[in-house]
């Protein structure tokens, strides 16, 4: 069959369009972005009337994803890892009303934190949940997992976590493609009640989930996925999740591990393979990506058996994303010496894009700021955060999505004034509204900056859901019309930008101030697809 | 065959591009790939890598271990220097020399040139006046990976073909741009060999 040169996300985006998906529900968020992208640019989708769709959070994605579970088709959810936290409450329930079609819960952790606020392990959750994890440590097994992934979700009535991490989600290798599996017809659960999580019912199917972890650790047993290595050297045994696998193996260029290994990408944890390994070796070493979990679960609280190494004892660093030398150091293999980095080379972090619009909004907002002195600024997650660094250093807190107007809005019953929240307009539907609710109820005194860049700007430009509607979202959840001002962030209009954000500021209530003016990477990216459909239309 | 590069640039200037060129090029020769890519946050104007390693054989890490790169392909002149521990003691610096300058302690472009000249092998072009006087200043990437070209060991026709087969749909002109761009490149760098 077909080989595709394929990002890890890409790879299980085709995956679940040859597995039978018939809808992707997903918020942006890096790393996980690139699955939902692909689906909605895959010509062969459109064909199948696969439904992808950008939702206006992850809670409501993986509540449509259950909605089409329930109707008896496959269906995907994605998310970046604090994005679960968001849909927490659906993923939880999900595991006790389980699943009718297929539905696969794809998270995307981010060790290292290369675009995120923490590095949370969503393999806790998948724990938390009680029901099967699966961790691809390849591109094509990342395909293949996730047909796997529908199969074991419609076997067993529940969801399936597939968790990823950055590096995989934005690696390209050659996938190869299976033969396609036909979408499910619509049909209803077997027991209409299966959904209905009163408590009576609700005890029922957590008994049915709680009865069922016997099956899943035997799934998990036998599975081709996780897999007992024998080794002659029993001095160490080594447990390697995921990825974790492949920095071991770069150790080893003639793949002659000495050790025996057990190679983990299912959980639950295999108890069997586990109970081998630690009976046969001295001593073992736990690898994985992300929080010391398995570690954690094999040394157990008392840690009253054989040595196990890992995160926990120092042999591997407690934080951050694994790779070939830590893993090397971990096995006690001396690093060689490399050429450092000259003194000079300066840090470059990320900033605002030239004619950005934030640029405008953060210069005017800095001049109001000066009446009032710095640190009231509540921010919120976006590009817009940038504007924490120089030269703007504008703003003092950046938490999860919608913080800035709830925080704000604390520090003002605080007695703190002016209490001035910023927020972007994809984060405003996605968190920011409910939170706004709250302070227009109690009359609170904060100014909310929604910048309206007209895009999810951060993570690549998807549309937002928020497009054409803040004003009469504000007007219908309660602030005055005449304090919410919309405003053009240009230079030639600073000083009138100004005046409006201080008398909003001014304002003892809730007002809303809307910069509005369209990110300039789309707008390039209109432009150039207009100018590229001139010139087709004129060369024809 | 084993070959593993480090691309290295700033969010925006097109790494991707010459990872996508060489990917294609890989794949055509039938060898085994695997590239490391940065999205999200670093895009927006900050420092940005890629993990670039072709083998005849399966490749295990996605990223390469220190002191193990061939070469460091980087079209901005101090970014290349960033990532000096991945490379080889022996490894390649190519390198464009044209600064792109988004931040206010932006090194002294002597030194930084002496930091590059130090390395026993280097090659060093400025990339954006080659592919202005070709054109457009955008084939700048191309005339570095043809300055690269020399030291990667698939054949020459690969990248070429593969240039056709990613500008193709942009139209006949981009191709030939980057195709000088790619020989202009190539040639400098036989040149400084000698
Ligand atoms: C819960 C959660 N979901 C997703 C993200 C990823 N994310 C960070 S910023 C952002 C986009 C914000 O868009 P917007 O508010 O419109 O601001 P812009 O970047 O356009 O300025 C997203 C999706 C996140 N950090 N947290």
């Amino acid at each position: 069959m077909q080989k595709l040169l394929l990002l890890g996300d890409e790879a299980i985006a085709q995956a679940a369009i040859d597995a039978g998906m018939s809808g992707v529900y997903a918020y942006p968020g890096t790393p996980s972005t690139e699955v939902t992208e692909y689906v909605r640019s895959s010509r062969e989708a459109r064909e199948k009337g696969i439904v992808a769709t950008w939702c206006a959070n992850e809670k409501t994605a993986a509540e449509t994803a259950l909605g089409m579970s329930y109707a008896g088709r496959r269906t995907m959810t994605c998310m970046k890892h604090v994005g679960l936290n968001v849909a927490a409450d659906a993923f939880i329930n999900s595991s006790i009303t389980g699943a009718n079609g297929g539905i696969i819960f794809l998270v995307a952790d981010d060790p290292s934190m290369h675009s995120s606020q923490n590095e949370q392990d969503s393999r806790f959750y998948g724990k938390f949940a009680m029901i099967p994890i699966l961790e691809p440590s390849n591109q094509q097994e990342a395909y293949n997992m996730v047909h796997y992934g529908f199969d074991l979700s419609e076997k067993f009535q529940i969801p399936v976590m597939i968790r990823i991490t950055t590096r995989l989600a934005h690696s390209r290798a050659g996938v190869v493609r299976k033969s396609s599996h036909e979408q499910n017809k619509v049909g209803l659960p077997e027991n209409l009640r299966q959904f209905v999580l009163l408590p009576a019912i609700a005890r029922k199917q957590y008994k049915m989930l709680v009865d069922n972890q016997p099956a899943f650790l035997k799934e998990s047993e036998e599975s081709a996925f996780n897999t007992y290595l024998p080794g002659k050297d029993k001095s160490l045994g080594i447990i390697a999740c995921g990825l974790a696998y492949n920095y071991l193996i770069e150790n080893f260029p003639e793949r002659d591990i000495p050790f025996p290994v057990v190679k983990v990408q299912q959980y639950p944890l295999p108890e069997k393979h586990i109970r081998r390994l630690y009976e046969e070796c001295d001593s073992l070493l736990v690898l994985e990506d992300g929080y010391p979990i398995v570690e954690e679960m094999v040394k157990g609280f008392l840690n009253l058996g054989k040595p196990i190494k890992g995160r926990l004892d120092g042999t591997i660093p407690r934080t951050g994303e694994l790779n070939p030398n830590i893993v090397g150091a971990g096995l006690g293999f001396e690093q060689e010496e490399t050429l450092d980095v000259p003194s000079l080379v300066a840090a470059r972090p990320p900033s605002l894009c030239k004619g950005c619009s934030h640029i405008d909004s953060f210069t005017a907002l800095n001049e109001v700021l000066e009446i009032y002195g710095r640190g009231r600024v509540f921010s919120d997650i976006g590009c817009y955060t940038l504007s924490a660094l120089p030269p703007y250093e504008s703003i003092n807190s950046c938490v999860d999505m919608g913080a800035s107007i709830t925080m704000a809005k604390g520090a003002a019953d605080a007695g703190l004034v002016p209490a001035i929240a910023v927020i972007g307009d994809s984060t405003f539907t996605h968190s920011g509204m409910t939170g706004l609710l709250d302070a227009v109820n109690d009359k609170s005194n904060i100014t909310v900056i929604i910048l309206d860049n007209s895009t999810t700007g951060m993570t690549g430009g998807q549309p937002s859901s928020a497009l054409g509607k803040i004003e009469d979202i504000c007007k219908g959840i309660g602030v005055d019309e005449d304090h919410i001002r919309v405003l053009k962030p240009l230079r030639k209009h600073h000083e009138e930008n100004v005046q409006i954000m201080k008398e909003e500021i001014e304002y003892n209530g809730v007002s809303v101030v809307i910069p509005r003016r369209e990110c300039i990477q789309t707008l390039n990216k209109r432009m150039r697809d207009k100018f590229k459909e001139k010139a087709k239309a004129a060369g024809k | 065959m084993k070959i593993d590069i480090i691309l290295a640039g700033v969010g925006g200037q097109g790494i991707l591009s010459i990872a996508a060129t060489i990917g294609l090029a890989a794949v055509e020769a039938g060898l085994y790939l695997k590239q490391a890519e940065v999205h999200g946050m670093s895009q927006r104007g900050g420092d940005v890598q890629s993990h670039l390693r072709l083998s005849d054989k399966e490749i295990a890490s996605d990223l390469i271990p220190f002191g193990k790169a061939d070469m460091i392909i980087s079209v901005e002149p101090m970014e290349g220097l960033r990532y000096l521990p991945y490379l080889k003691k022996d490894g390649w610096l190519i390198t464009n020399t044209k600064p792109f300058i988004n931040i206010s302690n932006y090194p002294d472009e002597e030194k930084l040139m002496a930091e590059i000249k130090a390395l026993p092998n280097h090659i060093a072009l400025d990339a954006d006046s080659v592919a202005t006087e070709l054109g457009s200043v955008k084939a700048a990437n191309m005339v570095v990976l043809g300055a690269a070209s020399p030291f990667i060991s698939i054949e020459f026709e690969k990248l070429e073909n593969a240039i056709r087969t990613l500008f193709g749909r942009k139209g006949e002109e981009l191709v030939t741009l980057n195709l000088n761009a790619l020989n202009t490149g190539r040639k400098f760098s036989m040149e400084a060999q000698k």
